[in-house]
Parts: C-alpha cells; structure tokens; sequence
C-alpha cells in the first residue's frame, strides 16, 4: 500500500487540492494501484500547492504544484515509489524553504494527518500535557513564564505573567479563552495550524487550564474560516472521546473541556475585551480596562485570553522544558514566530524562524521577491493595523523591541508585500477606511475620526488646501493614537503616518512620480 | 407564518438556548437553517433568551455574517483587504460588480449570486481571494471569475 499525502489546508483547496485527490484516487482505481491518500495539513509553500508527497524510501518526497491533468503522468513516471517527473521536488525536508526553517509550534504541521490520534502520539503529542499533569500549577506558569514566552496575537504581553495573574485570582469558575479570530491580512499561521496540527491547540489551551485552575475553554475562531471549524470540531469531538478533554484529563482526575464558538465576521472582536462581549452573546463593543480580563473576565470570571500561536507553543515549552524554547530569539523576543509571506510575492508561505531575522532574508531568500517581478516598494508587517516598512528599513532585525523602536510593530508576523505600483496615499486612506468599517462605536476617535480621516485623505488627493489638510491628518493622527479605547483606533495611524513619512512623494510632497 | 416559523424554530433554540451566552450560537443556527434571519424570528429567540427585541436586533446588525433578508442560491464574497489588494483584488471587485450587475450586499438579477465584501480569508499568500458558499478560491482573476460565475448560475 502506497501513501500519498494530499493537503486539506484552505489554501491548497483554494487552488485545487481537492480535484487533485479525487484524480490521484480515480486513476489508481483503474490502474489497480492500492493507494492510501492521506489529507495532511500544508507545509506552508503554498506556491507549490497542490504539493503531492509520497513515502518511497524511508521518507517523504514532494511532487507539485499538481493539477489534475498532471496525475496520469504522474502514475506513468512511478512516482508512489519516487519516480523522475517534471514536477519532482526531492525529499520534501530538503526544500531550501523548509529546510532553512526553525519549526518548532509548526514541527507536525504537514506531516502528519491533522485528525489521527495516532500519528498526534508518534510525533510527540500529548507530552506537554503529560508533563504539566505531574507538576503543580503554579510550576506549569513559571516554566512558561521562563521560557520568555509572549502573546503572540500582538501585544506581545508576557504569557507567563498573564497566567500568574489568573491563577491567583480566587474564583469559583475559572475560563481559558483562546482568540482565534485571525482577522489581520495576511495573517494565516492560525488558521493553518487549526487545520493542520489542531490537537496541539487543544494540547496547549488544556495546559493553560492546568496552570491557572480553569476548567472550560472557549474556541472563539472567526466565521471566514470554514474549513478550521470543521477539522477543530472534528478534533475536539476525538480528543474528549480518547479522554484528553472532559472530567478526567489523561486520566488525572482533573476536568478541562473546550466549546468552539464561532465569530460573525467582525474584525473587532480579535480584541480580547470585545470577543468576550461576543462570547457572551453581545455586540463586539470594547470594554473599558481595568478591570483585567484575567481577573474579571467571560462572565465577570477571571479568564486567560490567548492567542492561537501562544497556546500552541505550550506544548513543546513544556515537553522540551523553557530553555529549550528560550535558546532561539534575541533580546527580550524569546523563540520563533511563524511569519507569513503575503501578497504580492513570489514564494509565499508560512516561515517560521526565531525572532532575529531581516525582511531581507524573508523577502528575498524565502520569498523570491515579488510575484509580478517588479521592484518591491512597501511592506506592511503586522496586519492592517501595522506600519509599512520601506526598502531602506528590511534590515531591521525582526524584534519586538527593534520594531517598536522604528515605529512599527510585528504584530502577527504578517507580511504583505507591494510592487512598486501601489499608491501609499490608496493605502492610508484604506487604513482609515477600514477602521470606519470596523469600529465598535465605542469612542469618538475611532468611531468619528476614522470617517474624517478619509475625507481629509480624499482633499489631499484632491490636493484641495493640501498643507492645511496633512496638518489636519496629523493632528486626527494625534487624537486617535492617544484618545481611542482600543489598538483598532489607537493604531490606524501606524499605517497612515508610515506611509506618508515614508512615501511623502504620494502625498504630492517633494518629487510628483507617484504623485496621485 | 409566525406559527410555523414558531415550529421551525423551536427546534433550534431547544438545542442552544442553555448555553452560557447563546445568542451567538443561536443566531447561527437561524442562519444555517433558513439562509438568513427573518425580522419575524427576532422576538421569538427575544422571548426564548429573555432578551429584549433590541438587544437580539442589535446583535444581528453589528455582525457582518448575519443577514435579516435571504440571499441568492449563492453567496460570493470578494476578499477586500491589503495582501489581496497587493496582487489585484480592487480589479477583481469591479470586475465582479461588472458581471453580476449589483454592487455589495446586493443581488443580481437572475437570484443565482449575492455579492459580499470581506475582509481576509486567510489565504493571503494566493489571492485575490474569493469565497463561494463555504468553499474559498484562490488565485481569482477575470476569467476565473467568470467561470465560477458560470459554474453557479448553471448549478441549483
């Protein structure tokens, strides 16, 4: 029996994995060939999908990207036992992309079969989980908090702290939330780690449960992820029945259990206080802080709300111990962050490196510059919220300090490449127009500021009273940065002030090339 | 009409209305079932949560997801957001209201397609990106499009 490793990832469907599938099972039907197509989770090159792998050999060699026409060749060049073809790879751990790759919350994802218990246990999972069974829980928070661990949704808030926090509160009920409402472009770490290694979600958000004495968890994932609801419905439903989730814990004798509860297509309820208004059946409007979430949080109860990527690193950091996890990184950015190479480039993909790395290396030796072959002009780190980073910047390293220091931020490790065809002024007013579309309602400056924010960019354009008007974009900025309730408000202006510092000639400042 | 939507959705509410916080999830249900939230449902899931009518109005407005009025046979939401935009998705948008004769929350006339903005799919590496129904699509350009487009107004 042959296996062939077929990915169920968003994105390789998105460009035909499916049809692939049902070719590959079709024409080994009539040829006779026993074939077992395993759907995996993708490795994160997506421009290689629909990538096929087969086992031949003792390991696992790559074929793509496959379209369905492809599959007959395919089966005449003998590729289930690694046969010469056009669209041969090698060994798939040998691809420059991944090998250069330090994968450690993405180890499994691709490689194994999203939903098989199994193949969760043979690569390492439920470890963690073990490990963190046998310690107290104010044992489990240290070794995190050790680790240097730190939210990864955007505030980069040590994880440990938040834990401690939570833990200490004296609370009848207790609740572990984790935010999967990956709303940022060009953000897909989350959603291809739900779909494609979900039990290490499950692995870390019952760990969080373990550390800070919460015995339920929500799942909040946002509804434009269909195929992540599906597969994380399915995993949650096998890790209670295999006894990880429910009243005994692996058999502990301690109780944690998860409930996936589904956004509604609002980019504000990514922010912590808003999702829990969501949760509890309300609109996503943002609540005033303090008091903490951790200590009066979902239902007034104090709550742990963690990002996706943050509860996924748990696992290893308590399998492999903190240090493990601390080795990789500089400065006070300890581990990886799965960065996301988006838009207009080449190679894009998931790369997960230690924190350290230039965009540089990410744009240029991972992503192969730019998909349209132009010269890359902008790029926006950290989603919608997040400053554009001129050529002249992408040998920053990518740090939470350095980043903070050039008035950007890593946000998600989302990175949206532009050709040099963008205009910077169509994208601050984007920004601003966004944040109109997106805002609660609950402050004057976002709600009001973001409206007015597009009209003076549109005067701009228009070059009505122009220097009057970028003296009026700046000070809106102002009262945005410092008057807004949330990051929604509170950060719109990263984007529309970068460019413009950046790109002054689109603002029709300086030389008129790209004047609008 | 009121009764047997009553009947229709019993069911439903039956099922979701313990949970901590249900509306969400009941809203949801609604919308599964009957392609949308009828104004008629409001105060019966008002009555079933012991909410006011405004509370659950409230809650359907501000969510993107949730439609008071039924859509066409499918729904087709264009990817809006920046990593789309970096390779054509403002192209694709007109394109799109071009071909179905409609603009955004609208439906073309035959009833085969509503058109949605979204913002982002999570498949920012080959977009422009679209979503029909629960399937997304990457890599959309014109002619792709057009050929989705065919595909769903030959299908029921």
């Amino acid at each position: 029996m042959s296996r062939v490793f077929v990915s169920l990832d968003t994105s390789a469907l998105a460009l035909g994995a499916e049809r692939v599938a049902q070719a590959i099972a079709a024409e080994a039907k009539q040829r006779g060939a026993a074939v077992e197509i395993v759907r995996n989770g993708s490795r994160g090159l997506f421009w290689l999908e629909p990538l096929v792998e087969v086992e031949a050999g003792g390991q696992r060699l790559a074929y793509g990207p496959v379209a369905p026409r492809d599959v007959a060749s395919l089966f005449e060049a003998g590729f289930l036992a690694g046969g010469a073809h056009a669209l041969a790879l090698g060994p798939t751990q040998d691809i420059a992309y991944l090998a250069r790759q330090e994968r450690l919350t993405f180890a499994r994802v691709g490689l194994t079969d999203p939903l098989s218990l199994d193949d969760y246990r043979a690569h390492g999972g439920w470890r963690g989980l073990e490990n963190a069974l046998a310690l107290a829980p104010a044992a489990i928070v240290r070794e995190v908090t050790d680790s240097g661990l730190r939210g990864r949704g955007g505030a980069a808030f040590p994880a440990g702290t938040k834990w401690e926090t939570v833990r200490g509160a004296g609370a009848e009920q207790k609740y572990i939330v984790c935010n999967a409402d990956e709303g940022d472009s060009g953000t897909f770490s989350d959603r291809m780690l739900m779909e494609g290694d979900p039990f290490c979600l499950i692995e870390g958000m019952a760990i969080a449960g373990l550390a800070v004495g919460a015995t339920q968890g929500y799942l909040y994932l946002r509804s434009e992820y269909p195929q992540a609801a599906r597969i994380l419905a399915a995993a949650i439903a096998k890790a209670r029945e295999a006894g990880w989730l429910g009243a005994d814990v692996g058999g502990s004798g301690r109780a944690f259990d998860i409930e996936l509860r589904l956004g509604a297509g609002a980019y504000i309820c990514g922010e912590e206080t808003a999702l829990l208004e969501s949760l509890e059946g309300r609109r996503g409007i943002v609540r005033a802080k303090p008091p903490l979430p951790a200590l009066a949080g979902l239902f007034g109860r104090p709550t742990a709300v963690n990002n996706v990527m943050t509860l996924a690193a748990a696992p290893l950091i308590l399998e492999r111990g903190a240090a493990y996890y601390r080795d990789y990184g500089m400065g006070r950015s300890r581990g990886t962050l799965p960065f996301q190479l988006a838009g207009n480039i080449r190679h894009g993909g998931l790369v997960e490196k230690a924190f350290g790395v230039t965009l540089n290396e990410l744009l240029h030796d991972f992503g192969g510059g730019t998909l349209s072959g132009r010269p890359i002009r902008a790029v926006q780190v950290g989603g919608p919220l997040g400053a554009w980073i001129p050529p002249a910047q992408f040998d920053v390293p990518l740090d939470y300090e350095r980043y903070g220091e050039i008035g950007a931020m890593l946000g998600h490790g989302g990175i949206v490449v532009f050709d040099d065809s963008v205009n910077m002024l169509r994208m601050a007013r984007h920004a601003m127009e966004f944040c109109a579309e997106e805002s609660c309602g609950k402050c004057t400056p976002c709600r009001i500021g973001s409206t007015r924010g597009v009209e003076v960019l549109d005067r701009v354009a228009a070059n009505r009273d122009r220097e009057a008007q970028l003296a009026l974009l700046d000070s809106l900025c102002d009262t945005l940065l410092h008057g807004s309730a949330c990051a929604l408000g509170g950060m719109t202006p990263y984007p529309v002030l970068s460019a413009l510092r950046h790109f002054p000639e689109d603002f029709g400042i300086g030389s008129q090339d790209h004047a609008p | 009409m009121d009764a047997s939507l009553n009947a229709e959705l019993s069911a439903l509410l039956d099922a979701h209305r313990d949970r901590p916080g249900a509306l969400l999830p009941v809203l949801h249900a609604v919308q599964d079932a009957l392609g949308h939230i009828p104004p008629a449902a409001v105060p019966i899931i008002a009555r079933a949560l012991n909410l006011s009518r405004a509370e659950v109005h409230g809650v359907i407005g501000f969510y993107r997801h949730f439609r008071s009025r039924a859509p066409g046979r499918h729904v087709v939401q264009v990817c809006r957001a920046e990593a789309c935009q970096a390779v054509g998705a403002l192209e694709l948008e007109a394109h799109a209201r071009r071909a179905l004769g409609c603009g955004f929350h609208a439906t073309c006339a035959d009833g085969s397609v509503t058109l949605e903005p979204v913002y982002c799919l999570g498949n920012c590496a080959c977009g422009p990106s679209v979503r029909v129904d629960d399937e997304i699509v990457g890599r959309v350009d014109a002619r792709r499009f057009d050929e989705l487009l065919a595909e769903l107004r030959d299908a029921p």
